[in-house]
């Protein structure tokens, strides 16, 4: 009970007042909101209203005008991309992003490379400890296959893979870089509801597995169906947050957002 | 275990054929064409692993041919000070290794430089690299005689325990020291590219901005592979320097570069063995050829027969051999099922 208090009181992520303007244009215009430890949080809003460009402030790959991005506690604004994965702070892509010419148990094991240590040298004189380690990552690589249930495609080149097999796959990648937090940016874009509902199942067994997961998500039931907390963008403003339920409810949302839902849904 | 064995097979025959032969001029055209295939061999780590195309590539391999040639013979260098800097002659393998890692050095400054510059105005920096080079090899008459070359560099020397140190004049002992070179370079890139810091390098030509999400440090491993690339490079140039025994400002020509990039290219890139087949196909052609037709009917046939490989098999000549044999297996394996579901019907 106290524990439950504990991580409520700090989040594993907070974003503090984040600005980003493009030449002019405002991508966003400042947004605030927290995600707490092991949780499922989404971040929805219409398109073009700066969940992506969220994503890139988050993860390194793009400098904000203003603002802070705390990560228990350090702020992530001035650290390159690959350091802020190396704090366990891993990102997917909305367009598919795989390593097409390797095959699919490679994709994994170079995802995993912060869990390694070989470098150079060790690499050149085949020590001992490198190859206790490669075997140790070969293992996991099977096993995080294994997970998203792409073991029979080990050896495909991840290019042949058919189109929601590569969305898989990049998640799979993610996942090998031991995520402790986790941006998935529209996962279940372009996938047909079959598909959908296993990546539901994927999405929250990672969030089992202790893995906190910011999601961005177009697929209202699925953001309703698995998120604890719903935060809601429009315009590069932050318009409402709360739990599935209460976002449901808000008009403002309803107009801003669900409401083209509703109409795609009835049409 | 035949694929691992056939590796060491080839070097075996390698290292004997050509001797067994005992045709001196065979043994230049190998020992030449050995020389410029460790080049294309490190041409391939940038070109092939990380997919930066570095058009200066033979600055690397001038620098390393220049640096141990005036190691070896010393020289002095006037710093404007009262006393000119003075260095007398080294022993010829500290220069060799000196020379290596010379051009690691410019291979650092160069990899650091290639994040900042990317993709076509990379391409034109390291260009301008190589240019820059050869000026200076040509203007820098008191260091490097400039266009009167550098002459009388003394050969690499080996201890031979029947002869003691003997200096490498003939060809056959050049010739072993090359292939020697040549496997231990190939072994480097081989444990390079098969490890993390090899996956490294793949995601980065992949895809850079995944690579950077799963932690890569993408700067740092590009600079690694271009130390290596550049120092291997300049291995090769202080091979060449201490077996042709000249070195002048032409050993910078861009020609040279683009004679390593069609060995990578058409051999396949990104495959180890690639370099290797595509520089034993282009670096002996040109003297089969010169055997049997006129000097401007030989580059007509050279520039056609690239054309035509990189025409018919895009990825090159290793792949497209490989992905034959994956499908000659794959349609026997076809076949051995069809026939087992006759018998099992
Ligand atoms: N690099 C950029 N340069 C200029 N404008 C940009 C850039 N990236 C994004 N934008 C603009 O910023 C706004 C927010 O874009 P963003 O991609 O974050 O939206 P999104 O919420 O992810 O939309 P979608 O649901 O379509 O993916 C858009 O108006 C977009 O055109
Ligand atoms: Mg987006």
């Amino acid at each position: 009970m106290s524990l439950a208090l504990d991580t409520a009181d700090a989040p594993i992520l907070e974003v503090r007042e984040v600005a980003v303007h493009f030449s002019g244009l405002i991508a966003i215009a400042s947004m605030s909101f927290a995600v707490p430890e092991g949780e499922i949080v989404s971040l929805i809003g219409p398109n073009g209203a700066g969940k992506t460009t969220a994503f890139n402030v988050i993860t390194g790959f793009l400098k904000p005008t203003g603002g802070k991005v705390l990560f228990r506690g350090t702020d992530l604004t001035r650290l390159s991309s690959n350091r802020i994965a190396g704090l366990g702070v891993v990102r997917t892509f909305q367009r598919t992003s795989i390593f097409a010419g390797c095959t699919v148990f490679d994709n994994v094991l170079t995802g995993m490379h912060r869990q390694g240590k070989a470098e150079t040298w060790g690499a050149l004189l085949r020590l001992a400890s490198v190859r206790a380690e490669t075997e140790r990552m070969r293992a996991e690589v099977a096993e995080i296959l294994a997970f998203v249930g792409l073991s029979h495609r080990a050896d495909e080149l991840a290019g042949n893979l058919a189109y929601g097999e590569q969305r898989l796959l990049g998640i799979a990648i993610a996942l090998g870089a031991d995520p402790k937090l986790l941006l998935l940016d529209e996962p279940a874009a372009g996938l047909n509801p079959s598909e959908t509902e296993a990546f539901m199942g994927v999405v929250q067994r990672i969030r089992d597995r202790g893995v906190t997961i910011l999601l961005v998500e177009h697929d209202m039931r699925m953001v309703m169906t698995i998120s604890d907390r719903v935060v809601v963008l429009n315009h590069g403003r932050i318009i409402a947050e709360g739990p599935p339920e209460v976002i449901r409810a808000n008009p403002d949302v309803i107009q801003a957002y669900l409401g083209q839902g509703v109409k795609h849904a009835k049409g | 275990m035949t694929t691992r064995l056939l590796p060491w097979l080839f070097v075996l025959f390698m290292a004997v054929g050509p001797l067994w032969l005992g045709d001196q001029y065979i043994l230049y055209v190998l020992t030449s064409t050995g020389i410029f295939i460790i080049g294309a061999m490190s041409l391939n780590l940038l070109l092939g692993y990380t997919g930066q195309l570095s058009l200066g590539h033979i600055a690397f391999f001038g620098i390393g041919a220049y640096t141990s040639a005036l190691l070896s013979l010393g020289f002095d260098l006037d710093l404007g000070g009262a006393e000119p800097f003075v260095l007398g002659p080294q022993p010829v393998w500290v220069a060799f290794l000196g020379g290596i890692l010379v051009a690691g050095l410019f291979g650092f400054l160069i990899g650091k430089l290639a994040f900042r510059v990317r993709g076509a105005y990379f391409v034109i920096v390291t260009i301008s690299f190589a240019q820059v080079m050869r000026m200076v090899a040509l203007n820098w008459v008191d260091l490097t005689e400039g266009p009167m070359a550098l002459n009388n560099i003394p050969p690499l020397s080996v201890w031979l325990p029947w002869d003691g140190v003997i200096p490498l004049y003939k060809k056959e002992y050049n010739y072993l020291l090359v292939l020697a070179v040549a496997v231990v370079c190939f072994l480097v890139i081989q444990r390079l590219v098969q490890s993390r810091v090899g996956r490294a390098l793949v995601a980065l030509r992949e895809n850079e901005s995944l690579a950077r999400s799963v932690g890569i440090d993408v700067t740092r491993y590009l600079v690694v592979a271009t130390v290596i690339a550049a120092g291997m490079a300049g291995a090769a140039g202080g091979l060449y320097t201490h077996y042709i025994r000249i070195v002048d400002p032409d050993v910078f020509m861009f020609i040279y570069t683009v004679t390593m990039v069609i060995m990578v290219v058409t051999g396949g890139k990104g495959t180890l063995a690639g370099p290797i087949v595509g520089g034993l196909a282009f670096g002996i052609l040109p003297e089969v050829l010169r055997e049997v037709a006129r000097p401007e009917v030989q580059w007509i046939i050279y520039g056609v027969a690239m054309i035509v490989v990189v025409f018919f098999l895009p990825q090159g000549i290793v792949p497209a051999v490989k992905n034959w044999f994956a499908g000659r297996r794959k349609r026997l394996a076809g076949t051995a099922l069809g026939l087992r579901k006759e018998t099992s019907a």
